[in-house]
């Protein structure tokens, strides 16, 4: 009785999903990101495409890391072979260090504008074309509104939408699927060895839509990533008070 | 069948400067020049010729008949550049028109005067507008050049000669109606051949004896048995699309609806032949005479009409149609020929040579400009501004790989920025330093990576670049440039690490 009202329950949060643009694809199954437990904070437990991500940034180190955090993702959604846009104004990004995140920075269309409100319009244009398969805005601020225009253009395309959210004045509430914030973290060598080792970080998942938060600690391993246990919350803290 | 129109303008150069100055409108006037040191006319006005001064006579003459007579100098090529402004204004009414100097145009309106209700409302409307213009001019239109040329300038009363009735309208003009050389018409007179119909049916082999082949050849074109071409004062582009409006457009939806219309017919044809657009250019002829234009480019050949709309449609906006427009013209710039492949395995197909990407790029190089899309290849340097370069294809594919034997730095500033550093021994990392006013306390660090400078580009010292770990576990890159030592050599910050 309990397990088929389980089942019953199951399939009403699938439909629910659907409805608030969570579709489920055919090749679903093949997109492993290999987060692992983190992924366990998403709805149906699969790291959702097809949506937009928010990447809080308060300063330029955070922007590093959570660019470096995103070219790993990238890595995977790029595997179809389909391209991606980067859209950004006074962009500092280094293309050549994308290839160590797996992706072939030849494969990325920059686009650099000069104006501010040019970003929102080209973005939307992008996120409504079918042959990407992620397109990157670097933003500071959004409203509710305009994240929501953005979420109802994947919905059709099914593109992944990221934002870059570099030293953002206001965290209002945005249409988003997934509010992250990546910090970096002391990389660690085995054995004591000297010198500088994989880049770490400490991955928040600030909010999920239909889903949970929480924080982990992840390393980028040549050409994969290692979920470490969940962070320690006072090391959030700890972090704060030194940055 | 051809039709042929010859607009001749008696005064071309005097109605010109009566137009420019209105004081002069119905004044007695001549535009004189000095040949072998005497002053000899080479225009007059209507008013004048009415009094019997005609070009060509000398200007004592004409002083005789009206004493208080205006006198002008003529201007060289006057004439010429009067006749190309009129004739590109007359491209409205045909594409094809040429300039017939000295004083008159000639239009190829095969195939055009329908759109004027006939043959009779196109001459009127030509002559309506240059007369309302300020110009004395008339018409006459026919099979061919030579006979449209002499029906103009000697029988005024019919200018419209039906299909193949050249012979009859030539027999009673003059030989001078045939655009002959003078020495020829002098002959002609003296043996009493004062009419084209006296002479037309004499054996050929007759007339060239005596009047030679030029003379024959003239005639040959008149009567249409010989062919006349025209040198257009616009070539017409292989791929150009006309559109005349009845009635002049304004609005932004009759724009659209105009550009839909141009473009149905523009991707017929290239589609059929296989070729694809990559520079077009929408020109709208305005009623008060002047052009407004816009221009669209795209990265792949294509004859798709909603993408070519739609690339014009950003631009609709910058078409100024002012008291409305007459006519439009579609002209592609630059053609390449479509890669046709099936429309849908190619849809599906992923990467850089995506169609729905391309198109898409299209849509944001009409908007920003192309200026703002960059796609970047690696470059054999190590010097880390020089690594990598941009390029506007989208199909270039570079031999070299991004080399990843050395950590590059995430985010890298266009210019480094100096820093404040305590380093102990020379060449170790240092233990800490100050960026922006905040102290990072090294923790671990790699390196150095010395880059030496390309001598051949640029002069300067070398950098040797260290990967530095603070407290809190964010990673820097930053170099000394130089020697250690050395009186020149500091540090800078130069790129953050993920």
């Amino acid at each position: 009785m309990t397990a088929e009202k389980k089942e019953i329950l199951a399939q009403l949060q699938q439909k629910v999903l659907a409805l608030q643009g969570f579709k489920t694809t055919s090749n679903r199954s093949n997109e492993n990101f290999g987060l692992g437990p983190l992924e366990s904070c998403f709805p149906n437990a699969h790291f959702p495409t097809g949506t937009i991500h928010e990447f809080i940034a308060e300063n330029i180190e955070q922007a590093a890391a959570s660019e470096g955090f995103i070219s790993g993702i990238l890595a995977k959604l790029m595997e179809t072979g389909n391209s991606c846009l980067w859209i950004s104004r006074n962009r500092i990004l280094f293309p050549p260090a994308m290839e160590k995140f797996g992706v072939n920075a030849q494969n990325v269309v920059f686009i650099d504008l000069v104006k501010e409100k040019e970003i929102l319009w080209v973005t939307e244009e992008a996120l409504k074309c079918e042959g990407l398969a992620a397109v990157i805005t670097e933003i500071a601020d959004l409203d509710f509104a305009q994240s929501r225009r953005l979420q109802l253009a994947v919905e059709q395309s099914r593109v992944t939408g990221i934002l870059l959210r570099k030293k953002p004045k206001r965290l209002t509430t945005t249409a988003c699927a997934v509010r992250w914030q990546i910090l970096p973290q002391p990389s660690q060598l085995p054995d004591g060895l000297p010198g500088v080792g994989d880049p770490k970080w400490e991955v928040n998942l600030l909010k999920v839509r239909n889903g949970h938060t929480g924080s982990f600690s992840i390393q980028w391993d040549e050409d994969h990533f290692s979920v470490f246990t969940a962070a320690r919350k006072d090391n959030i803290s700890h972090s704060k008070q030194a940055g | 069948m051809k039709r042929y129109v010859s607009i001749w303008f008696p005064n071309l150069l005097t109605d010109w400067f009566a137009i420019r100055k209105p004081e002069l409108k119905d004044q007695v006037f001549v535009f004189t020049t000095i040949v072998h040191g005497k002053v000899m006319i080479t225009a007059s006005s209507k008013q004048a010729e009415l009094q019997g001064i005609f070009s060509g006579s000398s200007l004592s003459d004409a002083k005789v008949i009206v004493p208080d007579i205006q006198v002008f100098d003529d201007q060289l090529n006057l004439a010429t550049k009067l006749l190309t402004r009129i004739g590109k204004w007359a491209i409205r009414f045909s594409p094809i028109v040429a300039i017939d100097l000295p004083s008159g145009l000639i239009i190829d309106a095969s195939g055009c005067t329908h759109l004027w209700k006939g043959e009779k409302g196109y001459l009127a409307t030509i002559l309506k507008r240059l007369q309302e213009a300020g110009y004395h001019c008339s018409a006459a239109i026919s099979d061919t050049i030579g006979t449209s040329w002499a029906i103009v300038r000697y029988r005024n009363n019919a200018p419209i000669i039906e299909p193949n009735q050249q012979y009859n309208a030539l027999v009673n003009l003059p030989p001078r109606a045939l655009r002959i050389e003078e020495a020829v018409i002098q002959r002609l007179y003296k043996l009493g051949l004062d009419k084209i119909g006296k002479f037309i049916q004499m054996p050929r082999s007759v007339l060239r004896r005596r009047f030679g082949e030029a003379f024959l050849l003239k005639l040959a074109q008149a009567l249409g048995t010989a062919e006349e071409s025209i040198q257009p004062l616009v070539v017409i582009p292989p791929y150009e699309e006309r559109l005349p409006c009845l009635e002049p457009l304004r609005t932004r939806t009759a724009i659209e609806v105009a550009i839909k219309m141009l473009l149905e017919s523009f991707c017929a044809r290239l589609s059929s032949e296989g070729m694809g657009v990559r520079q077009a250019s929408l020109k709208g002829y305005r009623l008060d005479g002047k052009i407004t234009q816009i221009q669209i480019g795209t990265n792949q050949a294509t004859h798709k009409i909603a993408h070519l709309y739609q690339l014009f449609d950003l631009k609709i906006a910058a078409i100024e149609p002012a008291l409305g427009i007459e006519l439009f013209t579609l002209t592609a710039t630059k053609v390449e020929p479509v890669l046709i492949h099936q429309e849908k395995l190619w849809y599906g197909k992923p990467g850089l040579t995506n169609q729905n990407l391309a198109q898409l790029l299209d849509r944001l190089a009409g908007k920003i400009g192309h200026q703002a899309i960059h796609r970047y290849l690696p470059q054999a340097h190590y010097w880390p501004e020089r690594s990598l370069r941009a390029t506007v294809s989208l199909e270039e594919q570079s031999a070299s790989q991004w080399q990843s034997a050395n950590p590059r730095p995430m985010e890298m500033l266009p210019r480094p920025q100096s820093i404040q550093v305590t380093a102990p021994v020379p060449d170790y990392p240092p233990m800490n330093f100050r960026y922006q006013d905040e102290l990072h306390i090294v923790k671990k660090a790699d390196g150095p990576e010395r880059i030496e400078r390309e001598w051949w580009m640029e002069k300067g010292e070398n950098r040797d670049y260290y990967v530095l770990e603070d407290q809190n576990g964010q990673r820097y890159w930053v170099f000394r440039l130089g020697h250690y030592n050395q009186e020149k050599s500091g540090w800078f910050i130069h790129g953050f690490f993920a």
